[in-house]
Formats: structure tokens, C-alpha cells, sequence
């Protein structure tokens, strides 16, 4: 919100420098996100009076002399058409600032530095200025829009700075607004704070009015949607002059963004920003039926709104309509069909109150938006509603716009304007901040804030007024005594009433932390993705139309399309990721995510989805295969003391012959493979890459597995090294399980090596092991090493037609 | 015979001095010292020597036996440490030349703030809850104070999934769920994704939340100070003060914005502070009552305090990350930076 420093102090006395002020409002609550003077690039600029003036022949220029009092008299050429002798206009210095225009002498192209100079062979020392030069318009100073030189007051005094006398020493506050605190959305309301704040008056802005006699005979308003509009005032005026409103009023306007339209339209604005109540005014010329009537609109109903935009509405809106037709957009826009025009002679002035939730469904369901619509989603209280009118009324009386009827039409649901009496324990009030501020102190505060407080004993009995409806108990209470005590005087503590607890990771964020550091150890890192993916990633990765990953939770807002389903897997995102290092240049890596997929009962969600923890690894490069990505599957196991087994298997998305299934104790826990060439050219792939996918989910029923010894063999083991030749289909498993099969006291079997080559035979394959037998009981002899050897190989003789090469 | 002894000592010593290796140095061992060498051949023929002599002669074989071993061995390590010499020699390398590394791996920059701060508040009797990333209505925002109409759901763009249910836009979600299920006391964290419709350079819509919560007997304005006051000395330096200011929360009252000193200039005012001295680093307050009363926790007995903090923030700051959207993109030249 802006309030311009000169505004503030229309309603109390500020004495202390802006940036002072800026802290003060700071440390109540009001962050001031910019402050800036309005004058900020000007500088040296002062008043000239031109003593003489010149034709330079030939050329559009003129010579002449300006007296800069203190300063000097310096010749400047000058190009204006209104330069002539005895007149006043800025000048500017050499060394000054002032905003360089581009040729049209309207669009302001940055901030120029003024040097001494030379035209057509005359010297000039320095520049006089136009408005647009010192960055004013019309609305800012009278004058200031003219193509040509700022005339300035004939009382002036030549050399002085003219900042100050063209309003450009003012201050800008851009300040902050908590979403708590509608009530200073405007000026007269941070005005109320800057008073309490610095423990002075708030002065009310003027209020009174006299009411003719004539009357807007049998005029009626009703409120058919007493729910969305609470209050509604109308008040009849007439003979209106409709004319340009003053300077004063335009450039308060201008400093907070309005440009002026004219006096009426003018002071429905200055309203909004003076007191935060948006208004609206009718030309009752074109209200028929001499009635406003507030409702919903009906289905279909149509309206073109003050920026000549027609929206076609339904009952979700609520109109503003005379007898007749709809004539206002009500809290959003007027209608262009009652618009003030400059032969406007009566009006009907508006001040309502509509509700928050109401305006702001509606603003966003049309599409249309307002500096009233704006505030009413902010919220808009029935006192300031009532306030309003009185003083648009005043100014229309200041202003000499027009004359003010006793036709003042209100309906009310009978909400209360006067301040609401609460009590509460100042112990409590206490309590909330862990202080002991003195009663005096809290007297002092809640006055400032107008709160009326009387403290008998421990009872606190304040007036809240009715523009406060933030204020509903103690700790609110607190709020207010400790923002203006200052929150510096909070004391550390810490929690010396508190039970002590005992703190810490559970088991499973233990074990999840564990995987983690684990797959750093084997040179991953931690990728984190959004949850989020897009449609278009199920089809990358060629999810037939059945497939569970495309029954995905859809976002009704997206920010885009990309972006609107609740991912069902991980993979995407990584395979993205992958595809993204490799365009850098990155040629090999490892990734790992440990993430959320969501999995829906039903769509649209009725009951919350299963978050299942899900962990993915993605690596590429060319020194990567499956078994290095094998690997992180084992150290998954390892980490949590599991064995995974593995078998082939197919995904859409990897390759048909590296593909494979994980279980655990029977369980699949997921799945890993080589990515599938057809997606890595799809995805600008240059090196193979490999992804696996866990569900930590499942893994997560043996994260409780307790860690137990197992004792050192007694005996000395067997190792003994086997070389077979086998079909090539039979897998490494088939072989490993036929040799535990086959002996209990087979403690390891490990694979190294494995042959093909012609002196085989075709389809055959070599594979060796080394396989270690571990004694129990008893030692091992010789016999008994020779009996197990025997049983190995009749088992995967006849199972496998597996023999011992030669 | 002593002249004989004499002539052997002075021939091996000659034969051991010529030598050029280890080889030829056992060649003339053996042929002196050996079964057949030429002192055995004298010891041989000690029955040819008077037996009143023997003795004597006996203890001149000994020492010239004792004089060539002495000189064989010193020979031999002189061999030996030139021979690991010229090995070590053999073996030089250009210890300038690269590396050959294996891959560290690291957390992501998010987990290891998120474990940084969890490591903190676990030490100070805090547990943690992980909520849900998909939450209803009501515990995102209407058990949270903010009902249907209320402005502050304007301060957060929310992403839906149905009617009822949405994408959680803070962790606050989460402190409902305890209070349901627990009594006081309670001391948690609860981090996690939390979701809100914005994208640009500072704004993600997905980001890590910290969400703190503390309900017990007295706790105060003054106890979220202090505890804060501490958090911030061990995330950022024991040297870093705080500062509360009033802000606006619709489940705290009072709330408070907390600003550190910067931690970069000490608070002098620098480009990272913006000029201020002062870095916003969280939001939190006292607990509203009717929160507490929604739980069922009676608020004659027990009030609290929770904190919310921003982690990609506080990484960001840390470690001078200048784009949210950085942290999302795997990027590994990013992910292999920060290893704190």
C-alpha cells in the first residue's frame, strides 16, 4: 500500500525524519517494502528567473540571462516556446540531475546529468526545465503536463530549491499489509497506527455535511442477498458540476497511483484511499425505476462493465441493478451504462459493505478486477461502510461539485458499528509473552490504539472498535500490548516449565538415512525431484493404457501441463535427470532419489492416496552396466542385513533381455534394467544408462530386524573351485541354487567366471565357481568333502545337465 | 699355518672387495666358508697339527672365519640397500600428475540442512513427524484458524486435487495430526514437501518446509525466543543474534517474523543481508487457542509455540545457492558442490 508522507500528516503531527518513521512502523508490524522521495533523481534544481531573454537568429532558441539568486546569473539557451523575460522557471544547475526525455519531450528515457554546454556557438550554463523534466504530469502540479517550460509562482524566489515548492521533497511509503489487518489498507488507517505508535493524536478526517431539502421522492433500495451485502448506503445528489477536482486531491490521486478523471469519479477514489471503502457513483439520469435493488444475477445475465468488457454472469455474482437492468457489477465494476460523463447532472452515490469471499470468487471467476474489487477480497468493515459516505458526502460539499439531498437510503442486517466491550485477565495477557509488562504500560498502548482500557485487579475491560475485528481474544490482546512494548523486551527463556522429552529419529527415518548415506558411500548423489510429472511422461516411458502409473492424481490448478500429475513412479524425473547431465556434457554419474509416488484408491480422491516411500537410482556412462547398478541393489540389501534375489523380467521402458525383477523373501520389492534404446533417443541419450526402482515401502516390514552375532566357524572351511559347462539358458541362479540344494554345509557360492567358446559346442556355456562348505559339528575329512562334492554334481547333472568341463 | 690362515684372510678379503653383487659374494662365501671352502679344508686337516697346537690353531680358523663373515656381511647390506635403492629409483612418479578418484557422493543440499536442523532440534528433546504431502481442506487450512473466507488462503496459491483434497502448502498441516493423536507435552518437528502455486527465479512450486511445534505447561513468547535464539547460534554461528517483528499467521497470535544478524557482515550491512543487517530467516508464534481447543487440548492448562522454516532458504543462504529451481534439476556439477 502507498501512502505518501504528506498525506500521513494531514492526520497527525510527524515529527521524526521518514526513515525514522520507517523503523517505527517496522517494529509495530508495518514492513515499509520501499521507500522513496518523490523527487529522488532531482537535484540542484532550483528557481530562475530569466532577466533577459534573446531570439538567437536563425534557430527556434533563445539566449538568455537567469538570475539564480544565492547561486548566481548564468546564460542558458533555451527552446521553449514560453520562455520570455520575468518569468520563473526551474533551472537546472550545472551538476544537476533531471530526467532526460526522449523527442516527443513526454517519455522519460532515464536521468541526465546537466554539463555546461554549447548551442550554435553560445554557452549555456545549465537547463530550465519542463515538468516532465523534474518527473512531474498535470495531476502532480498544474502545469507540469505543458510541452514547454514548468512556469512557476510569480512569488518564488529565485535560487531557491524547488523541491519543496513543487511537492517533491514528499515521501512515498510502500508499506506491507498483514492479511489480518484490512483496516489499514489506507491512509487514515496506517495514519491511526503512526499515531499510536508515536503516542500521539490521530486527527478524524472531517465528516460534516448540510442536507438540502429536496428529496429523490419514493427512491427505495433493497438487499435481496442480505448474506453477501450487509450494508448498502445510497445518497442522492444533485445539481452536480462536473469538473476537473483540485490540486490537492489530483496529486494525492497521482501519488498513489489514480490518475484523475473528474470531481465525482474522483472522490469515489480518494475515499478508497483515504479510507479503504470503496465506492461507487451512479448517473441517476440513467437509473430507471427509481430503485437499486442488490442481487444475484440471474443465469445468463449479461453486463458491460465501466472498461466496456461484457461478462455474462450466473447467480454466483451479485448485481447492483435499478428497476430495471443490472447497472453495476457490485464490489468489481459500474456498469458502462450508468457511467459519469461530463453531462452528468445527479448521482447516486454507493458505499456497501460485500463480503470478502464473495467479491474474490467472483473477481476470479470473471476474470475482472479493481482497486475496489481488490479491497473488498481484502476485507472491508461496515464502519468504515458508514464513515464513508459521510465523508464522500463532505467533499462533495468542499468541492462545490454538487448539492447533497436528504435522500440517504441504508440497509443494514443490524451489525454493530460501536465498539464491542471485551474483557480478559491481564495475567493471561501476561502469560502469552512471558513478561510482566507494568499496567501503566499496557494502559498506555491499548489508549494509543483506542481500545478505551480500564485494568481493575486482573481484569482488563477494553472498548475494541469496530474497525478491529482482528481483535477477538487475550492472546490478540497480547499481540497488540507486546508489538507496541517492543519485542526486543521479550527475555529469552528456555522452556523451564517444560517436561523434558526425549528426542530423535524413529526407526524407519534411521533406516531411511542409512540407505542414503549407504548409496553416497558407493558415489551416488541425492537428486530431489518434484512430485509432480507430466502425462507425457507415461507415455515416454509407453505405459500401455491399462497400466496402474497412469491411474495418477490429477492437480484441478496446475501451474501446467507438465506439471499436473501426482507421479506414480520416479523414473521419469530421473531419466530426465540422466538425459539432462548427459546435454551438459556430464558423460557418467550416479543418481539416487528416495521419494513419494501416490497411489489412488479412487479418482477423484475420496480418502488419502498411499504415499508410498519409493527409492530410485538412475546411472549412466559407458563404464556402467547392469551389474554396477546390480550393485546398488545390494547395498540397499546389505544396509538393511536382507538377501535380494533376482529374476528376468520385461518393462516397457528397458531393455527386453537386462531387465530384472527384485525379491525379497518372496516379496517383489521392485525392479532394475537398462534403459531402452528407443527412450534413449528420444531423450538425446549419448551413453547407456541403467535404472532401478524399490519400493521402500514393502522393504520397510525388516527395518526392525535386530542385529545379531553370528559366531566365528570353529573348524577350518573348504573352498573348492568348479569350472561347468552348461546349456547357455540356464541362469547363474538356477546354478547357485542347484548347489546349495544339493549341501546343507554350502555356506557361499560365488561366481568367477564364465567362457563361451567353440571347443564347448554350440549353445554352451562355461561357468566357474567357487563354492565354500562350512563345518558345524565336527571337522571336515576328506570322505566327507568328497561326498558333498559327488552330491553337487549328480544334483546338477540331473536337474540342470550341467557337467564338469574336462 | 698361521701364514697359510693369513694368506686365505687376505685372499677372501681381496675376492669379497672385488666383488660387483650378491651373487658373486655367496659364490665366495661357499668357496671359503663353505662345506668345501678352504677354511673347512683347513679345519679338515687339524689332525695334522700337533695336538698341543690345536687349540691355537683352532682359535686362528675361528677368528679369520669371524673376520671374512664380518666383512661378507657388511658387503652383503651395502649390496642390499643399493639394490632398494635403485628400486625406489625405478619407481619414481610424477606425484603432480591427476588422480585417480572414486566417486564420493553426497546428500542433496536439502537433506543435509534438513539433517543439520533435525540433528539440532533432536538434541533438544524434539521428535519428528513426517505428515502426508497430500492433505484435506480442513488440516491445511480450516484446523489451522483459516476458514473457507478467510484472507489468508489468498497469501498461499494452492494447488487442488478434489474438493477436498490439496497439495499441503505448509507442514502446519502436520501439527494438527499430533495434537489429535498425542498430549502434551509435545515437542516436534515435522519436515517435508510442501507445495504452492508459484514459479519464478526465488519461487518453486515445490519446497521443503520445517515445521516446529511445542505444547506444554507455561510456554511463552519468551521460550520460542530463547529456543530460536539458540537453533540460529548452531545453524549459523555462535556469534548470530536474533530479532522477532510482529507479522501475521492465521494459527499463531502473537506471530513474529525472526530476522538473524547476518551472518555474512555481522550485521554491518552487505549485499546479502540487503543493506539491513538482518536476515529473515522463519516465521512463528504462539499457538492460537482456538488451534489448541480444536485438538481438544485444554488451553487453561497448556499453551505452545511453532516455527516454520523455510530449508531451501536456509541452504540457499548457507551456501550461496542464487536459484531455487537449481536444487530440483539433478544437476550433478550442483549436487557435487555442497558437502557440508
Amino acid at each position: 500500500m502507498l501512502a505518501p508522507l504528506s498525506w500521513l500528516k494531514e492526520y497527525v503531527d510527524i515529527d521524526i525524519t521518514p526513515q525514522e518513521l520507517e523503523e517505527k512502523l517496522f517494529s509495530c508490524g508495518f514492513e515499509v517494502e520501499e521507500l522513496t522521495e518523490t523527487g529522488k533523481d532531482i537535484s540542484h534544481v532550483v528557481v530562475g528567473e530569466v532577466k533577459e531573454c534573446e531570439p538567437i537568429p536563425e534557430t527556434h532558441l533563445s539566449l538568455c540571462q537567469v538570475d539564480a539568486g544565492e547561486h548566481g546569473v548564468f546564460q542558458v539557451c533555451c527552446g521553449a516556446d514560453n520562455v520570455h523575460t520575468g518569468g520563473k522557471y526551474p533551472l537546472a544547475l550545472v551538476g544537476a540531475t533531471v530526467y532526460a526525455t526522449a523527442k516527443d519531450h513526454v517519455t522519460i528515457e532515464g536521468v541526465m546529468k546537466i554539463k555546461k554546454g554549447k548551442l550554435r556557438g553560445y554557452e549555456s550554463h545549465g537547463m530550465l526545465c519542463s515538468g516532465v523534466e523534474l518527473g512531474l504530469n498535470e495531476d502532480l502540479y498544474p502545469g507540469a503536463g505543458y510541452n514547454g517550460l514548468l512556469v512557476l509562482p510569480e512569488d518564488a524566489a529565485a535560487g531557491t530549491d524547488v523541491k519543496p515548492l513543487l511537492g517533491l521533497d514528499d515521501w512515498i511509503f510502500d508499506i506491507a499489509v498483514t492479511a489480518n489487518r484490512p483496516d489499514c489498507q489506507s491512509i487514515y488507517g496506517i495514519a491511526r497506527e503512526v499515531a499510536a505508535v508515536l503516542g500521539k493524536e490521530c486527527k478524524m478526517p472531517a465528516l460534516d455535511y448540510t442536507e438540502t431539502d429536496i428529496k429523490k421522492e419514493g427512491f427505495t433500495v433493497s438487499v435481496e442477498a442480505p448474506d453477501l451485502c450487509p450494508r448498502y448506503i445510497a445518497h442522492y445528489i444533485y445539481d452536480v458540476k462536473i469538473e476537473q477536482s483540485p490540486a490537492w486531491m489530483r496529486r494525492r490521486l497521482a501519488l498513489t497511483g489514480i490518475g484523475s478523471i473528474s470531481n465525482i469519479v474522483d472522490i469515489t477514489n480518494y475515499i478508497l484511499r483515504e479510507l479503504g471503502q470503496p465506492m461507487h457513483a451512479f448517473d441517476d439520469a440513467y437509473l430507471e425505476g427509481n430503485s437499486i435493488t442488490v442481487r444475484r444475477a440471474g443465469q445468463g445475465e449479461k453486463i458491460v462493465t465501466l472498461d466496456e468488457k461484457e461478462f455474462e454472469l450466473d447467480s454466483s455474482s451479485l448485481v447492483i441493478c435499478d428497476g430495471k437492468k443490472p447497472v453495476a457489477l457490485a464490489g468489481i465494476m459500474g456498469g458502462l451504462n450508468s457511467e459519469i460523463l461530463d453531462t452528468t447532472k445527479a448521482v447516486t452515490f454507493e458505499a456497501a459493505k460485500f463480503v470478502r469471499d464473495n467479491i474474490r470468487k467472483s473477481s476470479r471467476a470473471l476474470g475482472q478486477s479493481s482497486d475496489s474489487s481488490a479491497m473488498y477480497s481484502k476485507g472491508v468493515y461496515e464502519y468504515t461502510t458508514v464513515m464513508a459516505m459521510k465523508r464522500a458526502l463532505h467533499l462533495v460539499e468542499e468541492l462545490g461539485c454538487g448539492k447533497i439531498s436528504s435522500t440517504h437510503e441504508e440497509f443494514s442486517t443490524g451489525n454493530s458499528i460501536e465498539p464491542q466491550e471485551m474483557k480478559v485477565s491481564v495475567k493471561r495477557v501476561n502469560g502469552v509473552i512471558g513478561i510482566e509488562v507494568p499496567n501503566e504500560e499496557i494502559l498506555r498502548i491499548l489508549t494509543g490504539l483506542n481500545f478505551s482500557p480500564v485494568i481493575s485487579g486482573d481484569e482488563l475491560t477494553i472498548q475494541v472498535p469496530a474497525y478491529r475485528e482482528d481483535i477477538d481474544s487475550y492472546p490478540d490482546i497480547a499481540e497488540e500490548v507486546i508489538r507496541m512494548y517492543g519485542y526486543d523486551k521479550v527475555i529469552p527463556s528456555f522452556m523451564p516449565t517444560a517436561k523434558v522429552t526425549m528426542g530423535g529419529l524413529n526407526a524407519k527415518q534411521k533406516k531411511e538415512l542409512k540407505i542414503k548415506q549407504a548409496l553416497c558411500a558407493a558415489g551416488a548423489y541425492e537428486g530431489i525431484h518434484y512430485s509432480f510429472f507430466s502425462p507425457s511422461d507415461l507415455d515416454l516411458l509407453r505405459f500401455p493404457e491399462d497400466a496402474k502409473e497412469r491411474h495418477a492424481i490429477r492437480l484441478v490448478n496446475p501451474i501446467n501441463v507438465d506439471l499436473s500429475l501426482m507421479r506414480t513412479t520416479l523414473v521419469p524425473q530421473m531419466l530426465h535427470a540422466l538425459a539432462g547431465n548427459q546435454k551438459k556434457g556430464i558423460l557418467e554419474g550416479r543418481i539416487f532419489e528416495l521419494g513419494n509416488i501416490f497411489i489412488p484408491d479412487e479418482l477423484p480422491l475420496t480418502q488419502y492416496p498411499d504415499e508410498r516411500e519409493t527409492l530410485c537410482v538412475g546411472v549412466f556412462g559407458e563404464k556402467e552396466s547392469f551389474y554396477t547398478l546390480k550393485g546398488f541393489s545390494e547395498t540397499v540389501a546389505e544396509t538393511l542385513d536382507l538377501e535380494f534375489t533376482y529374476e528376468p523380467a520385461e518393462k516397457p521402458f528397458l531393455h527386453p533381455y537386462q531387465t530384472a525383477e527384485v525379491f525379497c523373501e518372496g516379496e517383489k520389492i521392485g525392479y532394475l534394467g537398462k534403459v531402452a534404446y528407443e527412450l534413449m533417443d528420444e531423450l538425446d541419450m549419448r551413453v547407456p544408462a541403467f535404472v532401478m526402482e524399490l519400493d521402500l515401502r514393502v522393504l520397510s516390514q525388516w527395518y526392525a530386524k535386530t542385529q545379531m552375532y553370528t559366531p566365528l566357524p570353529k573348524y577350518a572351511q573348504e573352498k573348492r573351485d568348479f569350472a561347468f559347462v552348461a546349456d547357455k539358458d540356464i541362469t547363474c541362479a538356477q546354478i547357485e541354487n542347484g548347489i546349495k540344494n544339493a549341501c546343507s554345509y554350502v555356506t557361499d557360492v560365488k561366481l568367477f567366471d564364465v567362457y563361451e567358446g567353440i571347443q564347448l559346442g554350440p549353445g554352451k556355456k562355461s561357468m566357474a565357481f567357487t563354492v565354500v562348505f562350512t563345518p558345524r559339528e565336527e571337522e571336515f575329512n576328506s570322505e566327507m568333502t568328497e561326498g558333498f562334492v559327488k552330491k553337487i554334481l549328480k544334483n546338477l547333472e540331473k536337474d540342470l545337465g550341467i557337467t564338469l568341463r574336462a | 699355518m698361521k701364514e697359510k690362515l693369513q694368506k686365505i684372510r687376505e685372499h677372501a678379503i681381496a675376492e669379497i672387495e672385488n666383488s660387483e653383487g650378491l651373487d658373486r659374494l655367496n659364490e665366495v662365501r661357499s668357496a671359503v666358508l663353505g662345506k668345501k671352502g678352504e677354511l673347512t679344508a683347513v679345519l679338515k686337516k687339524m689332525k695334522e697339527v700337533a695336538p698341543e697346537d690345536r687349540p691355537k690353531v683352532g682359535q686362528w680358523v675361528n677368528e679369520t672365519r669371524e673376520a671374512i663373515e664380518a666383512i661378507l656381511d657388511e658387503k652383503k647390506k651395502a649390496f642390499e640397500a643399493e639394490a632398494l635403492r635403485l628400486r625406489y629409483e625405478k619407481e619414481k612418479i610424477d606425484v603432480t600428475m591427476p588422480a585417480e578418484k572414486h566417486e564420493k557422493g553426497n546428500l542433496h543440499p536439502v537433506t543435509q540442512v534438513r539433517n543439520q536442523l533435525t540433528d539440532i532440534f533432536a538434541s533438544m528433546g524434539f521428535e519428528i513427524y513426517e505428515g502426508t504431502e497430500i492433505e484435506t481442506d480442513y488440516y491445511n487450512f480450516t484446523a489451522l484458524n483459516t476458514p473457507d473466507d478467510h484472507p489468508a488462503r489468498d497469501m498461499q496459491d494452492t494447488f487442488y486435487l478434489s474438493p477436498e483434497f490439496l497439495l499441503r502448502t505448509q507442514t502446519s498441516a502436520g501439527q494438527i495430526h499430533v495434537m489429535e493423536k498425542e498430549k502434551p507435552p509435545i515437542k516436534i518437528i515435522s519436515p517435508g514437501k510442501v507445495f504452492r502455486s508459484d514459479d519464478d527465479a526465488t519461487h518453486s512450486p515445490m519446497f521443503t518446509q520445517m515445521e516446529g511445534l511445542v505444547v506444554d505447561h507455561g510456554i511463552t513468547l519468551c521460550d520460542l525466543k530463547g529456543m530460536l535464539e539458540e537453533f540460529a547460534r548452531r545453524i549459523f554461528g555462535k556469534n548470530v543474534t536474533t530479532r522477532l517483528r510482529p507479522s501475521y499467521f492465521p494459527f499463531t497470535e502473537p506471530s513474529v517474523e525472526v530476522d538473524v544478524s547476518c551472518f555474512e557482515c555481522g550485521g554491518k550491512g552487505c549485499r546479502l543481508c540487503k543493506g539491513t543487517g538482518w536476515i529473515e530467516v522463519l516465521g512463528a508464534g504462539v499457538v492460537n487457542h482456538r488451534v489448541l481447543e480444536g485438538c481438544g487440548i485444554n488451553t487453561d492448562e497448556y499453551s505452545g509455540f511453532a516455527f516454520g522454516i523455510g530449508i531451501e532458504r536456509i541452504a540457499m543462504l548457507k551456501y550461496g545457492i542464487n536459484n531455487i529451481k537449481l536444487l530440483f534439476e539433478s544437476d550433478l556439477r550442483v549436487l557435487k558442490q555442497i558437502d557440508d
